[in-house]
């Protein structure tokens, strides 16, 4: 009874993990990632491992696609804005040459 | 090395990996196999020593020395990540403005704060009962935290989470799962034994030594996370550079 | 079902890795590796599934009764949850510190070290 739900969770998952790694702009890619800290923790639920699953799902769908924003906000705000000539590789010598 | 040189040695590699772990895999025991000889035997051992989830005793007796590794390379992360997100000397530190919520989002986590935070002290201390312990509980707890600044601003979260006692406690909680080690090895002669009276099965003292690993990690988890998260969001909310424009508020 | 969950936990694995070397931004290589770690998740328990089997916790359960699946891969699984994230983050904070003094998180335009 329980190996239909197991063969379609890891279906999903394999799916996710592929459409995750493609996924190259990583908010993008965070929100694909909590699909599959999500069908992460169903896969381990039926798996008969509550206490993985229960892991997962607080990790997975929250903890990491948060800090990867968190990130992309950090690392962005200052390419987003820079539309000084150069901004991009070279432009740190401004910064570090004082 | 140039990007196709990069793909083309990915390739071989891949297909090296991909041909001996499908080999591996047909020669390995069926999936839903009967026999689990290491499984059985930790089930004895855990009834054993009268603690109903499996999982726990496994992580926090049977094989606590292996635990106590994982627990110190989460220290450790916590450490790295601390001193590589400390505000640098072309930075400064902008106070986040306080902001205006929607009243129904304010109520939102004004009812839900308490209630998360009960739900993840309950799965720490039953942790060698129920599904749970103190890696589950712990993240469960840091996150709860956090609704804070949904259901308020930045200035509030900031109230809520003292970070130098957090620090300390994050300190605290792995010295203490170490000095439980070394009290088992005082009391019986061997690093982590579980020396303390056993208790009736199913019951939250039962397990010995377990709850308490459980609440070691459960609050070192939890210091952990939230002291790592709240180096992330002063990055990305109030540390700016100097050559970073200034944010329109 | 025969060996195919562990077929789909390799192919989780060589996707996250084939990820890992076309990466163009540091931040989406970190996704990458978080996915390349959940495929040992996918392993370890598919490898201690039993048939029938229940969870491995006793506290509503007769011991004996039923069989239970395998709960040792289960808690190396578990711990590993929880620290891959901190270590994630710790990656994440590693990336950062690298765009404040280069410039960029693009690991192909990082061509060597600098002071």
């Amino acid at each position: 009874m329980n190996t239909p739900l197991v063969a379609v969770a890891i279906g999903f998952v394999t799916v996710c993990a592929t459409i995750a790694v493609l996924t190259r702009e990583p908010v993008r890619q965070a929100v694909v990632l909590a699909a599959m800290g999500l069908g992460l923790s169903v896969l381990f639920a039926v798996l008969q491992a509550p206490d993985v699953a229960l892991s997962q799902l607080a990790v997975g769908t929250a903890l990491t696609p948060l800090l990867i924003l968190l990130t992309v906000r950090k690392v962005s705000r200052r390419s987003t804005a820079g539309s000084r000539p150069g901004a991009g590789g070279a432009d740190r010598d401004d910064g570090t040459g004082r | 090395m140039s990007a196709r040189a990069r793909l083309l040695m990915f390739a071989a590699a891949a297909i090296v990996i991909g041909v001996f772990y499908g080999v591996a895999s047909a020669e390995t025991p069926s999936f839903g196999r009967a026999s689990h000889p290491y499984g059985d035997r930790a089930v004895a051992a855990s009834l054993a020593h009268r603690t109903a989830n499996v999982v726990s005793s496994v992580n926090f007796d049977i094989r606590a020395f292996d635990t106590l590794g994982e627990e110190s390379i989460l220290f450790g992360t916590v450490l790295g990540a601390t001193l590589l997100l400390r505000l640098a000397r072309d930075e400064r530190r902008r106070p986040a403005a306080s902001e205006r919520v929607l009243p129904t989002t304010r109520l939102f986590g004004v009812i839900w704060l308490p209630v998360a935070l009960v739900v993840g002290v309950y799965i720490v201390a039953h942790g060698q009962l129920s599904p749970g312990g103190g890696f589950q509980g712990g993240v469960v707890l840091a996150t709860a935290l956090h609704l804070g600044y949904i259901a308020a601003d930045y200035r509030v979260l900031e109230k809520v989470r003292p970070l130098a006692v957090l620090d300390v406690a994050d300190s605290l909680a792995a010295g203490a799962f170490t000095a439980m080690g070394l009290a088992g090895l005082a009391a019986a002669g061997a690093f982590l034994k579980n020396v303390l009276p056993l208790g009736t099965f199913n019951e939250i003292t039962s397990g010995g030594t377990v709850p308490l690993l459980n609440a070691a990690v459960g609050v070192e988890v939890a210091s952990g996370v939230i002291v790592l998260l709240a180096h992330f969001l002063d990055q990305a909310v109030e540390i700016t550079g100097n050559d970073e424009p200034e944010e329109a508020r | 079902m025969g060996p195919w969950p562990y077929l789909a936990a390799g192919w989780i694995l060589l996707v996250a890795l084939y990820g890992l070397v076309t990466s163009r931004n540091l931040i989406h290589a970190i996704g990458c590796l978080a996915v390349a770690q959940s495929s040992t998740y996918v392993l370890l328990l598919s490898v201690g599934y039993r048939r029938g089997g229940t969870a491995p916790v006793f506290s509503d359960l007769r011991p004996g009764s039923r069989p239970v699946v395998d709960p040792v891969v289960q808690a190396l699984a578990l711990t590993d949850v929880v620290v891959g994230a901190t270590v994630t983050a710790l990656l994440l904070a590693l990336t950062i510190q690298l765009r404040k003094r280069h410039g960029t998180v693009d690991p192909q335009a990082l061509t060597g070290l600098r002071g």
